[in-house]
This record gives C-alpha cells, structure tokens and sequence, in this order.
C-alpha cells in the first residue's frame, strides 16, 4: 500500500470542513511554517524535496521558487494553476472538491515563502461548485486566523481569492492564465520575461499547480528530505493520478512514484483492469497532448524492462518508445476503440482551443482536423498520412505556447504506432463511413494480452 | 464564430444586489486594476441575465472605465459567455475524448432526439437547448453534462438517466 501524503484522510466525513481538517492535523504545517521557519528555510525545504510542477511540465518547483525577483517596494504575487482542462486530467477538482484546505493551507506556506500579500487561486469558470467550495473553505480559514492580518501573530499578512475563469483551455498556460487574470483573453505572452520577472500586474508573479501547492504542506510538515525518501530517482514524492477511458475502476489515484505501469493498470488497488473484459489497446499517460502509446510499449521501456509510473521511465525512449508524466491524466483505451477518430476528437479539441495567436497553431490545428475528420468519415487518401506528419512538425515548437506541442504530439504519434488503422480507413472508406460512436472496425495486432 | 448581437430593446438593468457583487468583485484587485473584475463580473450579469446582452456588456464597460470593446473580445473569446438568448436550461455535454470513450456521442444524439431541436436551438416551450462543449476535467465519471448558471453536474450519464433529468428540469420549472 503505498504512503498517502495528499489523499490521506479522504474519505474522513467532513473532512472539507475547517474543524475536521483541523483536527486531522491540518494547518499545522502552517504553524511550523510561520513560528519556526524562514522565507528562504522553506524554499530550501521545497528545493530537498525534489517536487517537480504537478501541472504537466514537471519543472522543479523549489527552483522555480528560487527565480523569482525581489525587488524592494514591488508586490509579488503566487498565483495557483487551478484552470484543469487537458482532456484525461480531473485530478486537482477532486482535491479542490473533498479537501480544499489542503489547497488553502498550501497557499499560506507557499506565499509566505515567496513573500506574496495577495494571492489568487485562477479556477477554471466550469467548476463554479468548486468556486463556491473554496470560498467558503477560505471563509473559514480566515475566521479560524489562518488568513487576513497577522496570522497567528506571525506579522504576516495574505489575502487569498478566488477567480474564475471563462472557459478557456489556454488559460492553463501560465502567461495566458495571468492575461486572463488581468481582465483580458487569455493570449500566451512571449517569454522572457518570465512571469518570475514580469508576472501579474508586471510584478514578479509565481505560478503552480493545485497538485504542487498541496505538496507543499507534507513537504514542511515531515521535511523536505522525508518527502524526497519517497519515489524514485529524481522523480520524488507522490503523484496523483487521474485515470479515465475504458476502465473497471476510472478515478483519481495516489502513487508512490516509480509504481509499474502494469500494476497501476491492473491491480486492485487501482484501475483493477479493463472494463467488460475488453484487451488493453493503447494508452495515454499524461494527458491527451502527450505521445500515444500502444499498449505493450506502454508496459516495456525502450530496454524490454518493466516501464514504471515516474517521469523518466515514461519518457524512456524519447518519441519512439516513450511518453510522458504529464499532467498525469491516464486514458486507457479497450480493443474496441477507433484511434483514428480518438485522434481526430483530439485535434478538434485542439482547434477549438486554440486562441489564434500564431499562425501554425491557428492554421494547423484547423487543418489537421479537416484531414482527420474526412479519413474518419471515409474520404481520406493515401497521403493523408505523411500530410498530417507533414503539417503536425510545421506547428511544433513554432509557437509562442506549447499548445501547438499539444495538438502535434498526438496526432504524430498516432500515425507513428498506429499507421496501419490510418491506412484500413482509406482502404475500407465505405465500413469507415458508418457512424459507429468510435468502435474499431480494424483488429488492432498491437493489443496487449495480459 | 461568435459574434455579439446588437439588440438594444433587452433589459439591463443592474439591481442594487448585482452592484453589490460587483463591488466586491473589484475589491479583490490592487488599484487601478478593476480590469480583472471583468471575467467574474460577466459570470454574474450571465447569471442574473441568462445571456450577455450589447447593452448589459456597455454598462459592465462603463462601470470598470474601460472600453465596450474590451468587454465584447473577453466576452467573444471565452466559450462560457453566452451572446445570444438560450433555454433556460442549457445542457453542455462533454464531447472530447475521455467521455466519448464511454458514450458521450451516444448522449448528444439522445439529446437530440428527445428534445427534438439540433445543437445550439431553443425548445419550442423555452426550456432547453443543448451543445457540446469541451473536456469538463471529469473524465473518469464520464459521460459528463452540466448546467448554469450554477454549474451542477451530472456523471455516468445514460439515456435513461439523460430523460429522468429532463422530467425533472420540466418539474422544476413548472413549479
């Protein structure tokens, strides 16, 4: 069983309630915090702990911490990440729904550490009953002494809010989610500056994960170096994972780092296998903008070892063999699923989502999804496929964002492990036509017998 | 593509309780910083309103000091912003990937038939009008469809499941 730091207590009735998350020893790490340790103690405990962001890009958080400007009479702002919208990923509105003074208690650690007197949680407007959740849970906090002035005679002053977003995936790009923030649409700024330098309000501006923040609080709490015990190599501490698709336990999961993907996959304790009895086909890791991977390259690394749930492992291999963490967003997909018209749902989401700020993002997401969606209704041609790789390397790393990494990445290597499915949709256009709420006609050699 | 429509014969006027919301809204903000007011302000006039009216987004531009065009490209970029009149009940299935691994199209084409108006149409009585719209990050409860202005979810959606809910939105609103 592995050690719970986030989901500990759960399922403990009330525990979103100020009075029994109090009682289960919250907001402790709060009190050490403030009554024993230094700004610059904490980023250091941070540092040892080895936390990489949880939101998808895995950059070490204390190092982060460690950039952000200090210039005297400027205000600085920690602003968290709470825009969850990359498809597979629900991990941070279950943590925002069942335990949001884990965030709260987050928040005060983190901006006193990084020197911030206002601080915004930036949630994502769809998630108006999480809104109202954390702003009763702040409510509370403030009552309890935990926010406003002084807290707990500390001298230290935060005021923590809540904003919502309008419905936006961009706006999960840290500079588009400040934009955003602002009052404005949520277009990307081009880096540098860095919002370290020139965040929020042109002040230097910290921007994390729900996931990060709360990882805070069992970081000071236990130390930095107890949190780094857990893991493996430099990918420390615990993940949470959010897993969906077609699966006999869909839901949001605590691993130790370094678990096997297979007994991720299939043990009890988490997933407990295919749903219906279906094979596994294939699977994305971290989110829909990470590579696909068929199934058995999912369970092997490029060196035929047992792949494991850590941010090397699932890279091993680079874009042949590998994947990423991600955000950890985990979509299983059963021998019945068309990748086919998976990838052309994706690459519509993408469209759809792109704010069309630089040409290849705007251009080459729409035109991918034409692509797609004619080879998905029947009327694709042979040279679909090396169009599509063709247009996806056009997009890539040629934005201001990586939004336009996001849309690329799947559908390259979709076409990569799965070409063969692309070329059945030209060749049997007529069975391709039917609408068939995403059933694979073609027989994928691919899924994996375990 | 979105566009805001210039009808002026709509109401607009903000009682005394939405100035309120608004107030403290801007509070929230360093001065001269009223700008990030805007995305929850609309929320709120959405809320009280059902949609974003031309003349309600120039009242919320007066109100904030800035231009009524910087109201009409927040509220034409964001997806939740709603610029033209819809049911009262909006149903916002999730359509992206995760959900429609576990039937999410099945859904929308119930939808469809059951209300009998196409994506983005009102029902003849007022009541409805449905989209899909996407990923609502609830991936593994999918299929997935929520409400406004509240927001309440609904999870593992089935099309039995689908009409007890619309027996129930026709109950309440009857009532």
């Amino acid at each position: 069983m592995a050690r719970k730091l986030l989901l500990e207590h759960i399922n403990v009735p009330g525990i979103n309630t100020f009075d029994v998350y109090r009682s289960k020893g919250g907001y402790d790490a709060v009190d050490k915090a403030l009554k024993t340790l230094s700004p610059d103690e904490i980023v250091e405990e941070v540092k040892k702990s080895g936390l990489r962001g949880r939101g998808g890009a895995g950059f070490p958080t204390g190092m982060k911490w460690s950039f952000l400007a200090k210039p005297e009479g400027v205000a600085r702002y920690l602003v968290c990440n709470a825009d969850e919208s990359e498809p597979g990923t629900f991990k941070d509105r279950y943590l925002m729904t069942y335990i949001p003074h884990l965030l709260i208690e987050g928040m005060i650690i983190s901006s006193f550490a990084l020197g911030a007197n206002v601080s915004y949680i930036y949630v994502r407007g769809e998630m108006m009953p999480q809104i109202r959740i954390l702003e009763k849970a702040i409510a509370e906090a403030k009552n309890a002494g935990f926010l406003g002035k002084n807290i707990l005679g500390s001298g230290y002053d935060l005021e923590l809010y809540v904003q919502p977003g309008g419905g936006a995936y961009i706006c999960g790009e840290e500079t588009a989610l400040l934009e955003s923030l602002e009052g404005k649409r949520g277009n990307p700024r081009i880096k540098p500056p860095f919002p370290a330098i020139a965040g929020l309000y042109g002040c230097p501006t910290v921007v994390n994960n729900v996931e990060s923040i709360a990882a805070v609080v069992p970081i000071i709490r236990d130390g930095g170096d107890e949190y780094a015990k857990l893991g493996i190599g430099r990918s420390t501490g615990t993940k949470l994972i959010s897993a969906g698709g077609n699966l006999k336990k869909p839901g949001v999961y605590e691993i130790d780092l370094g678990l096997s993907c297979e007994e991720f996959v299939y043990s009890d304790e988490y997933c407990g296998g295919i749903a219906n009895g279906k094979r596994l086909k294939a699977v994305v890791a971290g989110g829909s903008s990470v590579p696909i991977l068929p199934a058995n390259l999912f369970f092997k690394t490029a060196n035929n070892e047992a792949r494991l749930m850590s941010y090397e492992s699932l890279a091993d291999g680079g874009f042949a063999t590998g994947t990423m963490m991600g955000s950890g967003g985990f979509i299983a997909f059963d021998e019945d699923q068309c990748i086919v018209r998976n990838t052309w749902n994706f690459t519509r989401f993408y469209h759809h989502e792109s704010c069309g700020q630089c040409s290849p993002c705007r251009e080459g997401t729409g035109w991918m999804e034409k692509v797609l969606h004619r080879l998905e209704h029947g009327e694709g041609r042979m040279s679909d496929m090396d169009l599509l790789v063709d247009v996806s390397k056009k997009i890539e790393g040629n934005t201001i964002c990586p939004l336009g990494d996001a849309a690329a990445w799947p559908v390259a290597s979709a076409i990569r492990h799965f070409r063969d499915e692309f070329e059945w949709h030209v060749t049997n256009a007529s069975e391709a036509t039917t609408r068939n709420y995403g059933l694979a006609h073609y027989a994928d050699p691919l899924v994996t017998e375990i | 593509m979105l566009k805001v429509e210039h009808n002026t014969n709509v109401n607009a006027e903000f009682s005394a309780d939405l100035l309120s919301k608004f107030a403290d809204k801007v509070s929230r903000y360093p001065e001269k910083q009223q700008k990030s007011a805007l995305l929850p302000i609309l929320h709120d006039v959405q809320a009280e309103f059902g949609w974003l009216s031309v003349p309600a987004m120039d009242k919320v531009a007066a109100y904030l000091q800035i231009e009524p065009i910087e109201v009409y490209e927040v509220a034409t970029f964001y997806t939740m912003y709603l610029l033209r009149p819809q049911g009262k009940y909006l149903l916002e299935v999730c359509r992206t990937g995760p959900c429609c691994l576990v039937g999410a199209e099945k859904i929308m084409d119930h939808l469809e038939e059951k209300l009998g108006v196409k994506e983005g149409e009102v029902t003849a009585d007022g009541l409805f009008s449905w989209r899909g719209v996407e990923c609502l990050a609830a991936c593994g409860f999918g299929p997935v469809l929520q409400i406004g202005p509240e927001y309440t979810f609904y999870e593992n959606l089935t099309p039995e499941s689908v009409d007890q809910l619309i027996v129930d939105l026709k109950a309440k609103a009857n009532n």
